[in-house]
């Protein structure tokens, strides 16, 4: 049996395949033949056909047939078999193969080798993927070679005993003894792990952090000392000692200062020196600078030092290298709500920072940019923003654009300039804006009553070019519907008013009925604009009536439902039509479950609708309920589709408020309303169910139930309605704000409508 | 977006961990070939795959204007390019990027000590080298020592002790 081919023979030879196909058969006949090498049981070039394996693994090719081969080599008492073994069991196996336990007793006997290398290698393997019942079964061994004056052994069996720790926590204590002069060593190596350990251990635990609390002095020194220190060829980075040493020497500090006063004191000193004397020109020195400035952040400083840090990030905003803005803008972004004034000195190189290349950049300059909008700068900052809306990419448009909503609100300062604000963003990036910004914006014009005139036209004129951005044809259309009367009449004193007919205004709407580009929801809007407006025209009353009566057959069942019921309108309930079809009163402002309210203008450092949130009662911490597919994903859907429906509700509610003007003496004395389910859509389901009331026959009590199927429970459920001033509303407290999972509570709450008995046909507002 | 959580591995407990270490490392060429894959959390294979794949064509696809620093899941990869080499590193979201650069350069240095003016052929005929080299500079995803010399001293030591010599060269002539 000739021997088996070399390892760098055999990458030679792979090497030299053309196509993929060529290299697969190399591959496969190599395969073959280490695979009945193996059957063999071949001891003298097992270790040579495993390293050929791992190659081929690497290349991407299966080599799970030579994990019980690595653990021969493990166990044999050559070192080189050892090497490529242990290699092997690192690349091939996990904690997830039950084989991977045969190696625990070898690994055992390897801790206690005579060769430190031996036992380098089994402390290495153990630390990179030992399972839980391996770290149990040789926790004892690491913190025996822990205590060694081996310095070699000393520092592996450290960062051996960390990893202990994350998959055992319960076995932190017994380490404890270990650590008492672990920071006495001389030793870089050892010192380094040695504050590894500690900071785990502290991060771990209240009771280590309080524990390890008197270390800081001694910290403080070793760092002084590597400042001080002269020339040390070992360690030295760029002229500067063992910076490696040192950034996790000031993370333990940051650690063990935060929320202690004493210790914070302690560290003041050294924090300073650190944070003026390092030398910036190079990245090694802006490592230190930059923890040292999350240090200062996080710990009890004074705030002469935390000038100091700001000033440093102010510098690194400064600086050429991209990474080092990158760094700065991400530490501003934590530190800009605790020292908000400090940081708005740097704002002008923040905004510069959205002109940056880099998407990183571009994204946290953004959201710093959001962080810093105040009352005094709204108008300069949401000039540059509304400028980076512009031409920023695609995926930035959504949060931009609901970060200028947001921010808009809060600081308008007329609303004039508000409207303008946001009609820019309509037509700048229309079809980024979320869906919920559609209602939220309609009730902030709603609002805004004597800008009506001015919105309306405003509106009418920005898709008379373009209808094809949802959102924003939306709104156009609700406007149009609600204020149609003023666009034609020119009422508008903001700017020059333009000349429309009742005929053009039609012909837009109808325009986005037919088109393609329409989405069916953005139909809807415009088929109820369309009707609304048969009220505030006067000439083209018939025409509306053709358009809606065409769409009594329309394929879209939902266009279709309502040019029926509108159609009804025309034909049975005219006396109603103007009652129900005026304007909409100014609405109470609706606290929405909407994602709206998690855009960063807080400064906050995680964007994600899911994370900032905390997670409904039904969520579990380990579960994957941030996957598209899980729970945690269909929320976001429901409120999404939650806050699309507010027109549908309103669909609803003239459809409720339609059956009570039937003759209040024919339905109330006959068997009753039946009941009925509203709503029904992703698991939420609203029934209503009606009865006179026993002290006065014209308010009818409606009881709403709402249930929820899905598998989260729902907080912050607010049912809320409107009626047409002819009717009264009297809305009771609901039950309860939370509606639990899985059907297994609803929310109960009661309204009651008061139909005044004479409604006359004159009534008009 | 709805950021997708990484499993982690080497922790358990608390739900926002706060940990430092090194997730994984990986090394491959302008093409994307893979010549070096240090795991430091568990994951099946066929997610191990995945998840080069995706992040060697985010990488290659980056500007040369732009940082080292790439947003990924809720991690950070931090990654350079030496000659014909890409460094890739993914650090928690709350480390230090500026130092992972450095460790970066300090594994770099190691293999330019050890191999004699470092190149990619280097990597590729002596991959088992490379990882020998990275174990004793890095254990569990943590930096073991920070000295320039001891981890190469370790490695030749080791290299002394193997029973069969031809077998593996120290710098194999091709």
């Amino acid at each position: 049996m000739p021997a088996p081919i070399r390892l760098r023979e055999l990458i030679r030879t792979i090497r030299t395949a053309r196509t993929q196909a060529e290299e697969r058969e190399m591959i496969q006949k190599e395969c073959a033949a280490i695979r009945s090498s193996f059957r063999e049981e071949d001891n003298t070039y097992r270790c040579r056909n495993v390293a050929k394996l791992l190659y081929m693994h690497m290349l991407g090719y299966p080599a799970h047939f030579g994990q019980l081969e690595c653990l021969k080599l493990i166990a044999s008492q050559k070192f080189t078999d050892k090497r490529i073994g242990y290699l092997g069991a690192m690349l091939l196996l996990d904690e997830r193969q039950d084989v991977h336990l045969l190696m625990t007793n070898c690994i055992k006997n390897d801790l206690n080798h005579s060769t430190q290398y031996v036992q380098g290698l089994a402390l290495c393997t153990l630390g990179c993927m030992g399972s839980s019942e391996m770290c149990r079964d040789l926790a004892g061994e690491v913190e025996k070679l822990l205590k060694t004056s081996n310095s070699y052994l000393r520092k592996k069996a450290a960062l051996c005993a960390v990893h202990v720790i994350r998959k055992v926590p319960e076995l932190m204590e017994m380490f404890l003894p270990a650590t008492k002069n672990l920071l006495n060593e001389k030793n870089h190596g050892v010192l380094h792990t040695s504050v590894v350990l500690l900071t785990e251990m502290c991060e771990r635990s209240p009771d280590m952090l309080a524990h390890f609390r008197k270390l800081v002095p001694q910290l403080v020194r070793i760092l002084k000392n590597l400042i001080m220190s002269g020339y040390s060829p070992e360690h030295d980075v760029s002229g500067i000692s063992d910076p490696f040493l040192q950034v996790r020497i000031l993370r333990l500090l940051r650690i063990l200062g935060r929320n202690d006063d004493d210790s914070s004191e302690a560290m003041n000193d050294i924090l300073a020196q650190v944070a003026t004397n390092t030398e910036t020109s190079k990245n090694v020195g802006n490592a230190i600078l930059y923890e040292t400035v999350l240090t200062i952040m996080d710990i009890k400083s004074e705030s002469g030092l935390r000038v100091l840090a700001i000033n440093i990030l102010g510098r690194f905003l400064l600086n050429n290298d991209k990474n080092i803005r990158y760094v700065a803008l991400t530490s501003l972004l934590k530190t800009v709500q605790t020292d908000h004034n400090a940081v708005q000195r740097h704002r002008s190189t923040i905004v510069d920072c959205l002109k940056d290349l880099d998407v990183s950049i571009k994204r946290r300059a953004m959201e710093l940019s959001f962080a810093l909008v105040n009352g005094n700068n709204v108008r300069g900052m949401m000039k540059e923003l509304l400028y980076f809306l512009d031409s920023c990419e695609p995926e930035f448009k959504a949060d931009c654009a609901s970060g200028i909503f947001l921010a808009a609100e809060k600081y308008a300062p007329s609303k004039r300039w508000h409207i303008d604000t946001i009609m820019r963003v309509l037509t700048t990036a229309g079809s980024y804006v979320r869906d919920d910004a559609v209602p939220n914006l309609i009730q902030l014009i709603t609002n805004s009553v004597e800008m009506h005139a001015y919105t309306v036209q405003r509106l009418y004129k920005a898709i008379l070019g373009d209808y094809s951005q949802q959102p924003l044809v939306q709104v156009a259309s609700w406007c149009i519907g609600e204020y149609g009367d003023l666009l034609v009449s020119g009422q508008c004193e903001e700017e020059e008013p333009i000349q429309v007919t009742e005929d053009e205004v039609l012909d837009i709407l109808e325009s986005i009925l037919i088109s393609n580009m329409s989405a069916s929801v953005t139909r809807g809007y415009a088929l109820t604009a369309i009707m609304k407006l048969s009220t505030r025209f006067t000439c083209t009353v018939n025409r509306i009536k053709k358009v809606v009566s065409i769409y009594g057959s329309s394929i879209d069942v939902e266009l279709q439902q309502r040019a029926v019921e509108y159609n009804a309108l025309f034909k049975k309930y005219d006396h109603m039509r103007p009652a129900l079809l005026e304007r909409m009163p100014v609405m109470e402002k609706v606290t929405t479950n909407g994602p709206t309210e998690i855009v960063q203008t807080n400064g906050e450092t995680e964007p994600a609708v899911l994370e900032t949130k905390p997670p409904p009662s039904g969520l579990q911490p380990g579960s994957q309920c941030n996957k598209d597919t899980g729970a945690g994903g269909s929320m976001l859907n429901l409120q999404k589709s939650l806050c699309l429906d507010v027109m549908e509700m309103t669909s609803v509610m003239l459809r409720m408020v339609s059956r009570f003007c039937k003759s209040p003496d024919h339905y109330f004395f006959s068997a009753g309303i039946p009941s009925i389910t509203a709503y029904n859509k992703n698991g939420l389901k609203i029934d209503f169910t009606f009865e006179r009331s026993n002290t006065n026959p014209s308010v009818t009590v409606i009881t709403i139930q709402a249930s929820n199927s899905t598998e989260l429970d729902m907080t912050d459920f607010v049912f809320q309605a409107a009626v047409p001033k002819t009717f009264q509303l009297q809305l009771l407290s609901p039950s309860s704000s939370v509606i639990p999972a899985f059907n297994s509570g609803t929310i109960t709450q009661v309204i009651k409508v008061l139909n005044p008995q004479k409604v006359s046909d004159s009534e008009n507002s | 977006t709805v950021r997708v959580s990484w499993p982690c591995g080497g922790c358990s407990g608390r739900l926002r961990q706060q940990t430092w270490k090194i997730h994984f490392i990986l090394l491959f060429s302008r093409q994307g070939k893979l010549r070096l894959q240090k795991w430091y959390t568990t994951l099946p294979d066929k997610e191990k795959k995945k998840i080069v794949r995706e992040i060697v064509q985010i990488i290659l696809a980056r500007h040369q204007k732009t940082s080292s620093f790439v947003d990924w899941k809720d991690l950070k990869l931090v990654y350079k390019r030496y000659a014909s080499l890409y460094f890739c590193c993914a650090i928690e979201d709350q480390d230090n990027e500026l130092l992972t650069l450095e460790v970066v350069h300090r594994y770099v240095e190691l293999l330019d000590r050890y191999f004699g003016n470092v190149c990619e052929l280097d990597i590729i005929f002596n991959f088992e080298k490379a990882y020998f080299i990275l174990d004793e500079f890095i254990i569990g995803g943590e930096v073991q020592d920070t000295s320039k010399r001891s981890a190469v001293k370790a490695i030749e030591d080791s290299d002394m002790l193997q029973e069969t010599v031809e077998e593996y060269m120290n710098k194999p002539a091709f």
